[in-house]
């Protein structure tokens, strides 16, 4: 067990774990913020990403080690009153099923889009790619991506 | 005033006054007995009413509540169910929230379920739920104004008398409505006159799920409760002996203990326990057939030709057809093992105290899940209380009890309050599957190419039945046997969306293709001409409705310009499942050498639509569904367990891997039927034939691309 300091979504955290300790495990079992979901556990499906110093990141295969120092942002601080664009965007085009993949879709859009905010079909669909939706929302999320971005 | 208590614990709706002063209506989405009405106090209503499960209450200011007691999974019935009701009592959509209603034995009834048939089940209650308190409120606001309630109307929240001028909103009446008796007949809406139903209305929880709230099974947490994680047995085998110190030395372990052939890890958080759950010496010995892949090929093969069948349908006399055919068509399909695989892994939440026990979770079926428990503690049921949170997926997945066992056999053994959780290892090798299948089928056709003789046999494993013997084509062919077996796995399966139909389906569409191809036919032609003869000389028992076969065959040619553009080859494939009736067709055009799959069109005839919205997310979501797995996904074994174990071997469609989707549906005039299923089964073999018309290959097995079909070319996929 050791000490981690951990900025998340703008404030400053400390949690004793195990350094090999997931990302995923300290924000879903230490800190309340079940928002980040566990899936696969193995940087398969994007269920648990989130922004490391705005980097979409799979935090499921994140040790809390390598994080000291890093700015990180979950779905709960994406936005302060859930309106960011990307957020927005899933409203209106109405993308979940279930719903539980969605978290994970919308932080691997916002970076993405922080990145490129003009992409292509074929950009977003190569972005979005690394992300499961076993209820196949895809078309969904694809245009939801298209609408938030600035090629809208 | 309750009038006949005892009679009264089998009616439909009850009303009441609130202590707030509002109007409570208690009614069941899922009851049986046919709707009546009583008037209760309050208390009455909460107390007896145990066959409720739903409640509609109007606040004083208007606003309408309606408590959704039914497990959410994506299915979108959180939002549609509320709209029948707000449609019958011209409710304004903007002032109705949905709440979750925790299942509480003191309150709800204890029957529930979900999957397609919620629907057309529960369409009536709804609207007669929504029909009497409007029926109330109009009779509140006639007594006030002195007016007869004929020449009152309602729209959108607000009654109105037009001649005397005097209009109020619902919160006004709500008082005196409460005093007031439902008749026995009700008026429901003339359907050209819903202003909800039909329209798009979107998900009530989108805020929260987009802004990650706390809403599943493994979101939830309870100060003090522990967590636990637990190895499972290989199918056919038991535990002989473990050694758990290793993983006891793990930091955060508080305990290891077995039940059955399970042993638990338990500890403070989840990461130290899949950790420890590793470190896990257990050996193994066989208590049972201990089966691999290929041993179920070997009796696959073997019970096919020599297992005793059951006769499923027989229809005339199919050995005189086939000997006086001019042309036999004869093929096999199989199908893999699959999982179901929901995005959410299993979990739940037991907490036992004395007698009783508390059970929060994922679950499509929370009142089996209550009496497992029951039984498990040999407790009566209604001492077990479910609380269902939203589902992250289900896919017949959650219609088991097993985890909910699990943890109430953990939570029993450590005496402290506890969640289990499953990983995605444990959702594929400790599965619950659908189970591989093979099929064969003859046809014999005469000199015109006619059908004149149709075998089918089915090889399944623990299905019961693997046909549908009444679906078409039975019914359109004189001479058909069906025939079915089944064989006893020790591998643990279950319904996986679409049961049995999900690649039955395929298969069958499939043949009638080879069919049209021996017969010289084109595949849309060779359908009508079945249809009619369904339609004018039936022959034994049609379990569809040939009509609306017909439609939705006709509309997919139609839509999908079918035969048209000789550049595009195309697949079509239609079936009836779970009441509604969908037909596909799939385009592929050659690039570059590669058949390139670019659009899916497809014709739903499922009734009235309630949600545009909803509709079109379950038939895409159905069709990605059968598509990704007939085309990638496998589950093998050795020695009774699964090779594929996490999304790096267990193959899931993604976002690049899905084509454009037209979706299309008819108004047949019929009250709403299932939405959740019947989009998937038609889609493997809709694509299955388009890559035969482009490639000349016939794909009879899946997943397509582990066929030697595809070892020289590559299917690829581009949106159009
Ligand atoms: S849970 Fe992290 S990628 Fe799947
Ligand atoms: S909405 Fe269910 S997994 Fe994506």
């Amino acid at each position: 067990m050791a000490t981690f300091n951990l900025k998340i979504n703008g404030q400053s955290k400390q949690v004793d774990v195990d350094e090999d300790t997931p990302l995923l495990w300290v924000l879903r079992d230490h800190l309340g913020l079940v928002g980040t979901k566990f899936s696969c556990g193995i940087a398969q499906c994007g269920s648990c990403t989130v922004h490391i110093d705005g980097t979409a990141t799979f935090s499921c295969v994140t040790p809390v080690s390598s994080l000291e120092g890093t700015e990180i942002t979950t779905i709960e601080g994406l936005s302060e009153k859930g309106d960011h664009p990307v957020q927005k965007a899933w409203e209106e085009i109405d993308v979940a099923q279930c719903g539980y993949c969605q978290a994970g879709q919308i932080m691997q859009a916002a970076a993405f889009l922080k990145e490129n905010p003009s992409p292509s079909m074929e950009e977003i669909d190569d972005a979005m790619n690394r992300n499961i939706c076993r209820c196949g929302t895809y078309h969904k999320i694809r245009e939801a991506v298209a609408l938030a971005s600035k090629s809208n | 005033m309750a009038t006949n208590i005892k009679e009264s614990r089998r009616d439909f709706l009850k009303i009441a006054g609130t202590t707030a002063g509002g109007l409570l209506i208690g009614f069941n989405w899922f009851g049986c007995d046919s709707p009546k009405v009583e008037v209760l106090s309050t208390d009455e209503v909460l107390a007896q009413a145990k066959n409720f499960n739903a409640f509609l209450s109007i606040a004083p200011s208007g606003d309408v509540v309606i408590y959704s007691p039914n497990p959410e999974l994506g299915q979108n019935i959180k939002t549609s169910f509320p709209m029948v009701v707000a449609e019958e009592l011209d409710a304004d959509w903007a002032k109705v929230r949905v709440l979750q209603a925790n299942l509480d034995t003191e309150k709800y009834d204890r029957q529930l379920t979900g999957g397609s048939g919620a629907m057309p089940h529960s369409w009536e209650r709804l609207r007669k739920a929504g029909a009497a308190a409007k029926f109330v409120l109009v009779a509140a606001a006639a007594e006030t104004w002195g007016v007869s309630p004929e020449e009152i109307a309602v729209s959108e929240g607000v009654i109105t008398h037009s001649a005397s001028g005097k209009s109020g909103h619902f919160g006004e009446f709500v008082e005196k409505a409460a005093s007031i008796s439902i008749p026995d007949e009700l008026a429901l809406k003339d359907k050209k006159d819903f202003k909800i139903i039909g329209t798009p209305v979107k998900n009530v929880d989108a805020k929260e799920i987009y802004t990650g709230k706390s809403m599943y099974g493994l979101d939830f947490h309870r100060e003090g409760m522990k967590y636990a994680m637990i190895q499972r047995a290989p199918f056919g085998m038991k535990v002989s002996k473990y050694d758990d110190s290793k993983a006891r030395g793990v930091t955060g372990v508080s305990e290891v203990v077995q039940f059955g052939n399970s042993i638990a890890v338990v500890g403070t958080s989840t990461w130290p326990l899949m950790k420890a759950k590793k470190l896990l010496e257990i050996d193994y010995v066989p208590d049972g057939n201990v089966e691999s892949t290929a041993d179920h090929d070997r009796i696959f093969q073997e019970l096919m030709s020599t297992g005793k069948a059951e006769v499923k349908r027989k229809d005339g006399n199919v050995a005189k057809a086939f000997q006086a055919a001019a042309q036999v068509v004869e093929a096999e399909y199989q199908c893999p093992f699959l999982a179901h695989s929901p995005m959410e892994p299993e979990n739940f939440f037991a907490h036992i105290q004395g007698d009783r026990c508390e059970l929060i979770g994922p679950t499509q079926t929370p009142d089996r899940a209550r009496q497992t428990a029951a039984q498990i503690l040999g407790i009566p049921p209604e001492n077990v209380s479910v609380e269902i949170t939203r589902l992250g997926g289900g896919f017949g997945r959650r219609l088991r009890a097993d985890y909910v066992e699990e943890a109430v056999h953990v939570a029993k053994a450590i005496q402290a309050p506890v969640k289990i959780i499953w990983n995605r290892e444990d959702e594929l090798t400790g599965g619950a599957y659908r189970p591989a299948v093979r099929y064969k089928f003859s046809a014999a056709l005469d000199e015109n190419g006619s059908m004149i003789g149709y075998k089918l046999k089915g090889v399944g494993m623990n299905a019961g039945n693997t046909t549908r013997e009444n679906n078409f084509p039975s019914g359109a062919i004189e001479n058909v046997l069906i025939e079915s077996i089944s064989y006893d796995s020790s591998i643990t399966t279950n319904a996986w969306r679409a049961p049995i139909t999900n690649f039955l389906a395929y298969a069958e569409q499939s043949f009638l293709d080879e069919v049209a191809l021996a017969a010289g036919k084109d595949p849309v032609d060779l359908r009508l001409e079945l249809y009619e003869k369904a339609k004018n000389n039936p022959v034994g028992e049609l379990g569809y409705d040939v009509d609306r076969m017909i439609a939705v065959t006709k509309a997919a040619a139609e839509k999908s310009n079918w035969g048209k553009n000789p550049g595009v080859k195309q697949g079509l494939s239609v079936y009836f499942s779970h009441r509604s009736y969908v037909a596909q067709v799939a385009d592929i055009e050659m690039e570059g050498g590669s058949p390139t799959l670019k659009r899916i069109t497809a014709v739903t005839d499922c009734g009235m639509v309630v949600n545009p919205i909803g509709a079109n997310h379950q038939v895409r979501g159905g069709i990605v569904d059968g598509m990704g797995h007939a085309m990638y996904t496998n589950l093998t074994f050795e020695n009774g367990v699964p090779k594929q174990k996490n999304y790096d071997s267990y193959r899931l469609i993604r976002m690049k891997e899905v084509p454009e989707i037209n979706t299309h549906f008819l108004d047949s005039g019929f009250d709403p039927t299932g939405l959740g299923e019947p989009a998937l089964p038609p889609t493997g073999g809709a694509i299955a034939n388009a890559i035969f018309a482009a490639t000349g290959r016939r794909l009879r097995s899946q997943p397509f691309i582990e066929q030697k079909e595809f070892s020289d070319i590559k299917l690829e996929i581009k949106r159009a």
